[in-house]
């Protein structure tokens, strides 16, 4: 049975639809239109001199190597957050499922870096991990592990996935809890009878029903390390060391902002975009079909 | 969502509304807008001086706003300009001075402003090592000197005394420095002998104008956009593997890039460290043990060593907009005239610890018995005055040079993470600076 809402008048519906068509067409399409244009120009950042030049600024991001090694260390971050955020608070989920004393306060507290803004959370990570101010650091220096994220790029990328990782966590576990409370414990208790082990219940009926949301945390979680993930790497790592920690939208802003190449930075957003889209188009097209609904 | 469009628009017509407010208050005085980069305690001190200058006349209202970071500056006055309504005047950090001199006409050359409004305004004034930064190089002056900096090093005296070292003869040259850090490690009276902040300002530019070798070609830039970058050369390299070889015996740590080092000595974590001079409030604010402040060292075998060190901080532009009128012009000329005065530059030097930008200002603290009160505050103005400056230490004017600082630092972090040799680091340095300098070069002709 559908219910369908009937308009008399034909300009009703438009009318309603318009102020969110308005902020769509204000806030992404305008701005990601002006940004192809931008990245098929090549112009002062003052604006008083403009040349159009086709696709050279393409050409020399793509023939850039410190560009492709973005891309590289992007993919490695992003892969890793989705994979560790998605992991563990799964993981957090169905132990915070199970009836045990005290489940409210853990539910709360395991919200709340959720709460945390970015640039905050990297922060209070710095005061854990900084090699000279942080307790965790120090420890670590002090019982021999050279710890220096300043200097060594594995450990600064490695502590920047921590940190995303950390912070998507909140956002997983929320929606995996509310997935988990949906399974009907009639299904969970028909298996006990019939002797399933936890693992094997949550492996053949867990997991294939919470399959939509995992598939809509996937992307979620790939868009959010993609673009969100911006203000971590920024106030814990600037880039650095080296280029270790640049992902391309960290590209994009130091090129573009910092360092005022408008033509150059454009043309990695634009091809940013591409990269996302074609990555949301593989994942519907190929893993939405394992999905049961 | 439609509710808080409605909100918004709301909030938009209070907005416009107090703004007529405000603007019809003071219709009888010229108002121009001032953006900063300043945060606190400097900001407040800036926005006290031209509370001063709006006081101090009944024509002129000077609007000053903090506008965040010396980038986020730039980058709002660069889209204001864009937008058609720029401020009348913006604080651009030194290394943006390429980047407005190209400008254009988005630009007003304070040798322009002051001819055209009729201010009376003399160059000489200033101490040249400031103003050359900001001039042509036929000397005309194209943006007003206001705070600048130098690189000095700064010392724990505590831990001089602790590893044996004489707290009153501070190192003078690089061997001296390396032998001092050493023994501080060998006495462990820090956890680190020697590091720095600003890693590029400090261990390239400074140390390029102090050694009297050039860090790009065409006068570091100041004669013509085609400059090549130039610091591979052999004493560059010379001077990267020292920081290596010191890096390697426990002597030297790299602290990361920008202002992030600054921690490390007022924590008594590090006991040398080359910092902005403007680290100096900081330092007294913080540091629970006995310092000192002394010039920056040298390789005594190079020839002509020591010159003067070049500046870092900011100065002040006049930006065009369409329909702004003379009456504006004068007004930020007369407010460049007043911040020149000797009294406001000592007392902003004295206050804040940045250089004055006027010799007046610094006879003015003289007089005061500033320097006498307190020993060492004179050492940055004294480093940089010792020599007229030359080609090589009259400062910098490379197009991208925020970029070029940070592509210099990456390629020195890989050098001391061992990826690569000194001479790998700094060939690379120049391979990139240079594109960037092309890109600039091509953008702005």
């Amino acid at each position: 049975m559908q219910r369908r809402v009937i308009f008399n008048n034909k300009m009703l519906p438009y009318l309603l639809l318009a102020p969110q068509l308005a902020i769509t067409v204000i806030f992404f399409f305008w701005p990601a239109l002006q940004a192809i244009l931008q990245s098929l120009l090549r112009q002062d950042p003052f604006g008083l001199r403009t040349k159009f030049i086709w696709f050279d600024n393409y050409a020399v991001v793509l023939s850039d190597p410190l560009y492709l090694n973005s891309v590289k260390t992007t993919f490695i971050f992003a892969f890793s957050v989705t994979a560790i955020a998605m992991t563990s608070a799964l993981l957090l989920a169905f132990m915070a499922d199970k009836n045990i004393r005290g489940a409210g306060a853990y539910k709360t507290m395991l919200i709340w870096p959720y709460a945390v803004a970015p640039a905050v959370a990297a922060v209070l990570w710095l005061f854990i991990f900084h090699p000279n101010i942080g307790y965790f650091g120090r420890a670590m220096r002090e019982i021999g592990i050279p710890w220096d994220y300043k200097l060594n790029g594995n450990q600064a990328l490695s502590l920047v996935i921590l940190v995303a990782s950390w912070k998507q966590v909140s956002y997983n576990f929320l929606f995996f809890l509310a997935a988990l409370q949906s399974i009907p414990k009639s299904v969970l208790e028909a298996a006990s009878i019939d002797g399933a082990g936890s693992a094997r219940q949550f492996w053949t009926i867990v997991f294939p029903l919470i399959s939509p949301t995992s598939f809509f945390l996937l992307m979620v979680n790939m868009v959010y390390s993609f673009f969100d993930t911006f203000g971590v790497i920024h106030a814990l790592t600037g880039g650095g060391p080296g280029k270790a920690t640049e992902t391309l939208i960290y590209k994009v802003y130091s090129d573009g902002v910092l360092f005022l190449d408008l033509g150059g930075s454009s043309a990695q957003s634009v091809i940013l975009m591409i990269i996302v889209i074609g990555l949301t188009a593989v994942q519907f097209r190929y893993i939405e079909r394992k999905v049961h609904y | 969502m439609v509710k808080k469009s409605i909100g918004f628009v709301f909030a938009l017509a209070v907005a416009v509304f107090f703004t007529l407010q405000a603007d019809s208050a003071m219709a009888q005085r010229t108002e121009v807008q001032f953006w900063h980069g300043l945060a606190q305690p400097l900001g407040g001190i800036l926005e006290k001086i031209v509370a001063d200058f709006n006081a101090s006349q009944n024509k002129y209202q000077v609007n000053p706003t903090f506008k965040g970071s010396y980038p986020d500056t730039m980058v709002a006055a660069i889209a204001a300009y864009r937008a058609g309504n720029a401020p009348h005047i913006v604080q651009m950090f030194e290394v943006g001075t390429a980047t407005m001199m190209a400008a254009g006409e988005a630009i007003k050359p304070v040798y322009a402003l002051m001819s055209e409004t009729g201010v009376a305004f003399d160059p000489k004034a200033y101490v040249p090592a400031i103003s050359g930064y900001y001039s042509l190089p036929d000397g005309r002056m194209m943006s007003m000197p206001f705070n600048s900096s130098t690189a000095v090093m700064f010392y724990n005296k505590d831990a001089f005394k602790k590893a044996g070292l004489d707290p009153e003869k501070p190192p003078r040259t690089w061997g001296e420095l390396r032998a001092a850090a050493q023994k501080i490690r060998a006495a462990n009276a820090a956890n680190v002998g020697f590091t720095c902040a600003w890693p590029t300002w400090t261990q390239f530019e400074q140390f390029s104008a102090v050694h009297d070798v050039p860090l790009a070609s065409k006068s570091n830039g100041m004669e013509g956009m085609d400059a090549v970058l130039a610091v591979n050369s052999p004493l560059h390299v010379r001077h990267v593997q020292t920081l290596i070889d010191m890096q390697k015996e426990g002597s030297f740590k790299y602290a990361g890039r920008g202002s992030v080092g600054d921690a490390l000595f007022p924590s008594g974590e590090a006991a040398i460290i080359h910092a902005s001079s403007g680290l100096r409030a900081r330092i007294l604010r913080e540091a629970k043990f006995d310092w000192g402040v002394t010039m920056l060292p040298y390789y005594d075998d190079v020839k002509g060593a020591p010159k003067n060190s070049i500046i870092g901080g900011a100065s002040f532009w006049a930006m065009t907009a369409p329909k702004r009128t003379v009456e504006e012009y004068r007004a930020v000329a007369e407010f460049f005239k007043y911040i020149s005065l000797p009294d406001v530059v000592a007392k902003w030097h004295m206050d804040t610890g940045y250089l004055p930008v006027t010799f007046g200002g610094f006879e003015l603290a003289q007089a005061q018995g500033y320097y006498k009160k307190n020993p060492g505050v004179d050492i940055p103005h004294r480093q940089m005055t010792r020599t007229e400056p030359t080609v090589n230490s009259r400062g910098l004017r490379l197009g991208g040079m925020p970029e070029i600082r940070v592509v210099i630092e990456e390629e020195l972090e890989k050098a001391l993470q061992g990826n690569q040799t000194a001479q790998q680091a700094m060939d690379s340095a120049v391979a990139r600076g240079n594109v960037i300098l092309r890109n600039f070069e091509k953008t702005n002709r």
